[in-house]
């Protein structure tokens, strides 16, 4: 390879000397992606022999000068991106576009698919949701804006608790990466959401599948991965600024970024977003305390040399959501009421008031990390990062006690990553090692019991990661990684619970201390998880692929899991875990079909195999002071998920786009073959999409059918001021609901260099009162009604 | 680079140490502070005599025993009593008396007394809040014929107030539901 550089190097001046012509020329170009022809910001174009090097700004475009007449040899990279080498040959100023195809990373995440709002047929396959379209939602959260993807959904605590489900998984069986950075959010609870201003994303990825294995190798749900903007090493200053209003929930939201980048390398980056919403309302009634409150904002500066580089990041985030009036309840009496009422049983006059119970959550990361290319060895990766997530949740509360939480975790994460990468053009591998400590503190201040214990958590994690080409069509990988989970626990059980556990006979060791009717132990549970993925993909001929990929994948249960014991107020119910679980484990196999062009289409489907699989289910109904509550335990069942996810495009004329998208999933427990609880119903969009130059517009049609595929968790209970038994439905998924958005927008030039945008969205046009099998409030009111949303985006 | 790679290094690793040092602090153990274990309701016969207490009390609050529920003896037919109750919180030591929190909250509370139908026993709130509404944690009762049945005693936060005395209008949150088997000879 050297020689050959050493050749040109030689040749071109040659060239150069000899004919010593006008050395003035000018080449400019484009660096796009070969999938849907979107540019590439910050790619790199090197030429080869006289020591000029480029990157591409915004627009993806590069600009050399003074080049001299002959051939030369372009060396065109791009992180993400194969790297590729081109002979041009330049005798006048020229102009040319280059396309980069995916690097093999996206082997797996090919898999999945997603039609955007956008109009180029080419991207129907694409997997990720594109910066454009995140603009769309940036008002919103990211679980709104990536249940735009086939197979994504979202399970919701009102409509501000946004948590991402993936081929039916969610919680701790899903991992975000946000900005590099593995979140630790407390995410095993279903009523938090990702810590994630989706602002500061320009494109989201989600996998699904835990075969990233770079990342982590528990993901048994999948991945979801942010990237943030690309910075050109160039002079340069730019920036973006959304605003939007929306009519429910009368608020709104800002964000705004500025980004300076230098010749040198050195960039800055600030970005700040602010939201802020009322109760937001149902067609026929106000959901009295839905509204937030959020606050965050990012600095980040970096030093990129191309074969070297560092990037200090710090973030902030801070969400205070109200949680529905309505749904705080005693016992099973105010349940079977609650349920049973049409209406919620609290309706308030509108106000941006949160007020209990609610939820106040911040979450700040700080991140170093470093990188150098050495020639011949690959790339080296350091990262170290940091962060703190505290959670408050605030119950309705009496006395002194009314404004103190209930719930107060601050949970620390510290981790130190080291990889190494090389591509080594048919064959390329990534290596690392991965060590994370984490502690999480319950201030004993709320006078409520611990819901999560003080712990200490060690991890240490490897993996290997390779891909090979074995000719133009084939590509193969595969990809091994083990982690190490060790716990430190002091937990404070109650005696009662404790012995009729049995855990008194079966872990006598583990008892430090009694208090009263408590008891102080000390558990250190470990576990030891291999997880591995082996994949092909194949190009059956011009636009046909064929994508097959295998993952095994472990994850060691959760602290709510583990250790849960009392009263979940927000569900109404009491939840205990088991001391005694091992790792969840998960075979996925995923396969994919895909055909581009005009008429475009693909076919995904998987089967996930699990054994040890934790579930959460009634097993009867306990008597306290309160009433009755209805109990819930922790379970390891061997089960099992399938489904198909379908996306089709198809280009009707230059202006006019139609897209479908279907999701059909089943989960089943395998040994008695009792539905999970919680699975995705079936569902499908259609989307009719024309554009003329700088308009556009769109109609989009949402029908989610009934799911009749349920456990059922009905329990009875007695009331005695009718003295009658009643049964609380608890199961009964709500009906099929179908729903229509239209959306305008038009771009246009506000001044040099800096574009606008505007663009009005009805959601739920006809105002449809419905309720979602997936929102864990649909017991008490229904959802959002009819949706007034302008979004103004100027970028400069 | 070499100096920067070292001072991540330091930095990071102070970081950690930093961390670490909250070790194993602050375990005792919490007190739920707002928990009423134990209800007690007190009975006192006009013009004198036994009271007859009724008491349930569960010191595990949310865990797996169920409350303990004791009557201290049978309710006389045709009889006036003046009644207490006493909302405790029994795994504070000393108890905590809740009730005084009820009454200062008064607005924000009301109790209500159920009798299932069979059983001849009428209650009348003997005390109110602020606004004059019924909170019910004094109250007469009056006995009539003999019979059995049960007594549904309901503390409810933040109900509607006034209401038409009934659950269903009332809503807000139970905060204490006990029921205790009752005969009046």
């Amino acid at each position: 390879m050297r020689i050959l550089l050493l050749a040109i190097f030689v040749a071109s001046n040659f060239v150069c000397t000899v004919y010593s012509q006008d050395c003035n020329l000018k080449f400019t170009g484009t660096i796009r992606d070969f999938h849907d022809s979107s540019p590439l910001i910050g790619a790199t174009i090197v030429i080869a022999g006289i020591d000029a090097a480029t990157q591409t700004d915004l627009d993806g475009t590069f600009e050399f000068n003074s080049l001299c007449e002959g051939d030369y040899n372009l060396q065109i990279s791009h992180p993400e991106c194969k790297t590729k080498v081109v002979s041009i040959s330049i005798s006048d100023d020229d102009e040319k576009t280059f396309y980069l195809e995916h690097h093999i990373d996206s082997l797996n995440e090919i898999v999945l698919s997603a039609k955007a709002y956008t109009t180029k047929t080419e991207t129907v396959l694409e997997n990720t949701i594109d910066r454009d379209m995140l603009e769309n939602y940036s008002g919103q959260s990211l679980g709104d804006a990536i249940r735009n993807l086939s197979g994504v959904t979202t399970l919701n605590t009102g409509n501000t608790v946004v948590k991402p489900v993936i081929n039916g998984l969610h919680s701790s069986r899903v991992s975000t990466i946000n900005n590099g950075v593995r979140m630790q959010d407390q995410e095993w609870g279903v009523e938090h959401s990702p810590n994630v201003d989706l602002n500061t994303a320009s494109r989201i990825t989600v996998i699904k599948g835990a075969s990233a294995l770079q990342y982590t190798g528990d993901a048994i749900g999948g991945i979801i991965v942010t990237e943030p903007v690309r910075i050109p090493i160039k002079d340069s200053l730019f920036g973006r600024s959304i605003f939007t209003f929306s009519s429910n929930g009368k608020g709104g939201s800002n964000t705004t970024s500025l980004i300076k980048s230098f010749e040198s390398g050195w960039n800055a980056q600030i970005q700040g977003t602010f939201k802020r919403f009322g109760d937001f309302e149902s067609p026929d009634y106000v959901l009295s305390n839905t509204g937030n409150f959020e606050r965050d904002f990012l600095l980040k500066s970096g030093l990129n040399r191309i074969n070297w580089g560092v990037d200090i990041l710090y973030s902030y985030f801070k969400n205070e959501v109200g949680i529905l009036r309505a749904s705080h309840l005693g016992g099973a009496e105010d349940q079977v009421i609650a349920i049973n009422s049409d209406r919620p049983l609290i309706i308030e006059d509108f106000t941006y008031e949160i007020d209990q119970p609610r939820q106040e959550v911040t979450h700040q990361i700080g991140k170093v990390n470093v990188f150098k290319k050495y020639e011949g060895f690959g790339t080296v990766k350091f990262q170290y990062d940091f962060q703190l997530n505290n959670r408050l949740e605030f119950d309705v509360r009496r006395g002194d006690n009314r404004d103190t939480p209930s719930v107060d975790l601050e949970l620390t994460t510290h981790n130190f990553q080291m990889d190494l990468e090389e591509d080594k053009g048919n064959f390329s591998f990534k290596t690392g090692l991965a060590f994370n400590y984490q502690t999480n503190f319950a201030n004993p201040d709320t006078g409520v019991r611990r819901l999560i214990p003080d712990y200490d958590q060690y991890k240490l994690g490897g993996f290997f990661i390779a891909d090979y080409q074995f000719s133009d069509r084939l590509i193969g990988e595969a990809g091994i990684r083990f982690d190490h989970t060790s716990m430190d626990v002091l937990k404070f059980y109650r005696t009662s619970f404790w012995e009729s556990r049995n855990y008194d006979e079966l872990f006598p060791e583990l008892v430090v201390e009694e208090f009263g009717n408590q008891i102080l132990t000390n558990p250190k549970p470990s576990f030891n998880n291999v997880a591995a993925t082996l994949g092909a993909s194949y190009n059956l001929k011009d636009d046909w692929w064929i994508f097959s990929n295998l993952a095994l994948s472990q994850r060691a249960p959760n602290p709510s899991e583990l250790f849960s014991e009392g009263l979940h107020h927000s569900a109404s119910r009491i939840e205990l875990g088991d001391l005694r679980f091992s790792s969840e484990i998960s075979k996925k196999v995923l396969l994919a079909i895909q055909k581009k062009g005009n008429l475009s289409f693909s076919v995904q489907p998987f089967y996930n195999h699990l054994d040890n699989f934790i579930i959460i289910e009634p097993t009867g109904v306990q008597q306290t002071v309160r009433g009755n509550f209805q109990v819930w335990e922790y379970r390891q069942v061997p089960a099992a998920i399938f489904g198909v996810d379908v996306d089709f495009g198809y280009k009707i004329s230059e202006t006019l786009d139609f897209s479908h998208q279907f999701s059909f999933l089943k989960g089943y427990e395998r040994s008695n073959s009792t539905p999970l609880i919680n699975m995705p119903p079936v569902n499908l969009y259609n989307t009719l999409a024309y554009t003329k130059e700088s308009w556009s517009f769109s109609v989009k049609q949402q029908y989610v059918f009934r799911q009749n595929e349920f456990p059922n968790n009905n329990f009875e209970v007695f009331l005695p001021e009718t003295e009658t038994f009643e049964t609380v439905d608890v199961s009964t998924p709500p009906d099929a609901y179908n729903l229509f958005e239209i959306a305008g927008n038009y771009t246009f030039v506000l001044f040099e260099k800096t574009k606008a945008a505007i663009g009005i969205q009805v959601q739920n046009l006809f105002n449809q009162s419905y309720r979602n099998y997936l929102n864990r409030l649909r017991y008490y009111a229904d959802d959002l009604g009819r949706n007034f949303l302008i979004t103004t985006k100027i970028n400069f | 680079m070499k100096k920067s790679y070292i001072s991540i290094l330091l930095f990071t690793i102070a970081g950690l140490f930093v961390a670490c040092s909250n070790d194993d602090d602050s375990t005792e153990p919490v007190n739920e502070e707002e928990i009423i274990t134990t209800v007690i309701l007190t009975f006192t016969p006009d013009g004198g005599g036994t009271a007859v207490v009724l008491t349930s009390r569960d010191l595990d609050g949310d865990g797996p025993n169920a409350p303990v529920v004791t009557v201290s003896g049978d309710f006389a037919a045709n009889t006036n009593y003046n009644g207490t109750v006493q909302f405790l919180n029994e795994t504070e030591n000393p108890a905590e008396d809740i009730t005084v929190e009820v009454n200062a909250e008064a607005e924000e509370h009301q109790v209500f007394y159920i009798p299932s139908t069979n059983l001849n026993l009428s209650f009348q709130y003997e005390n109110v809040d602020s606004n004059g509404n019924p909170l019910g944690t004094l109250f007469s009762a009056m006995a009539g014929a003999a019979s059995t049945g049960s007594l549904n005693l309901v503390l409810r936060h933040e109900p509607k107030k006034p209401n038409d005395g009934t659950l269903g209008d009332a809503g807000g949150e139970t905060d204490v539901s006990v029921n205790f088997p009752l005969t009046i000879q």
